[in-house]
């Protein structure tokens, strides 16, 4: 009894070393979403192009989808941009996208340039439907099921590793349940 | 008496728009400074979630404005400090708030630190407690027959004179 009391002490450090340590191996600035599983968040967004599609709530039920937020002045959301452009003509996977915090004219000469890989882009220039979404930055990508819930949140770019091992997985996971 | 009263507010809320450092914009205030008032108060609750260590009052960061300004707007239509609050968290986590809220996810981080300095009193307590035992029976334990009469010995010695201490012989009145 005696010697488990003298042994404590080492315990008890190790514990807090152990999760501390634990702690330092995630990255605090990325943030979990508080939508995981939720319903999509009420906005709605008008078109980005004149003549386009905007995107709102509504839109996102019936098909699995990608969410994608994106920005001219991202440079990130310029890597990710030929990822897109493949989901766009290889997988039947509708991307929907948030313009966010951009100009316009900005916006649409960025999709003349690289191309565009969305279905609808909603125009969000004051962060009104980003909010809804919990967005701090560009880009985000979210995996919406057919009923309009959020099942999943990417925060940075999207590159073939994330997309193959875990955003197409669960696409056609989502895709396969009835 | 009104006009210093309206010099007075008029230079306080001068002074509190022209603090160091401030992130707010004057085309971002509301013209009510009571509303502005609680404006700030609440952003310097409210973390920027780019610079993350800075309240969105601090931060000069476009998001930070964006938030600032939709705290303004909630303000303005009317809703409590706490209504704006749980919108934030809804959409962003309780890590949009720069004081965590006490509940179950977060009893380890407020209660931890106290429930560490109680183990410690207590640790303190059983280690104080065990020497006073251990150590008390021989302090209180009576002296053996040798013992008395080398103290006899010594109290004789201290009367008698210091012929021994002069020598320095010290170890004199330990001679059987």
């Amino acid at each position: 009894m005696k010697r488990l009391l003298f042994i404590a002490p080492l315990v008890l450090f190790l514990g807090i070393a152990g999760y501390l340590g634990f702690g330092l191996t995630r990255d605090s600035s990325i943030l979990p979403s508080t939508l995981i599983d939720k319903p999509a968040p009420t906005f709605d967004l008008e078109a980005l192009i004149p003549d386009g599609k905007g995107l709102k709530t509504d839109d996102l039920k019936g098909r699995v989808a990608l969410v994608n937020v994106f920005a001219s002045w991202c440079v990130p959301c310029r890597a990710e941009h030929p990822i897109w452009m493949r989901v766009a003509t290889q997988e039947k996977i509708p991307i929907y996208g948030l313009n966010w915090k951009d100009k316009r004219s900005d916006a649409i000469a960025w999709l003349e340039e690289l191309g565009d890989p969305y279905e609808r882009i909603g125009f969000d220039p004051d962060h009104k439907g980003g909010v809804e979404w919990g967005v701090y930055g560009a880009p985000e990508t979210y995996v919406i099921d057919r009923d309009g819930r959020v099942r999943f949140k990417y925060v940075g770019p999207v590159f073939s590793e994330t997309l193959n091992e875990t955003i197409l997985p669960l696409v056609r996971k989502l895709q396969e349940t009835p | 008496m009104t006009r210093h009263l309206l010099a007075a507010a008029f230079l306080t809320v001068v002074m509190g728009l022209t603090g160091p450092g401030l992130a707010v914009q004057p085309d971002e205030m509301l013209s009510d400074p009571a509303q502005e008032a609680r404006a700030r108060a609440l952003s310097a609750e409210i973390r920027c979630l780019v610079c993350q260590n800075q309240s969105i009052d601090d931060s000069d960061a476009s998001l930070a404005r964006d938030l600032r300004l939709l705290v303004r707007e909630q303000i303005t239509a009317g809703k409590t400090d706490q209504g704006i609050r749980d919108f934030l968290v809804e959409r962003y986590g309780a890590f949009v708030l720069l004081k965590p809220p006490v509940n179950a996810s977060t009893w380890l981080l407020w209660f931890g630190p106290l429930i560490v300095f109680i183990l410690g009193v207590i640790g303190l307590t059983m280690f104080f407690r065990n020497r006073a035992q251990s150590g008390a029976p021989a302090a209180t334990a009576r002296l053996n027959a040798d013992e008395q009469a080398r103290i006899a010995r010594l109290l004789d010695d201290m009367e008698h004179g210091s012929e021994s201490h002069e020598s320095g012989d010290h170890g004199k009145g330990d001679k059987p």
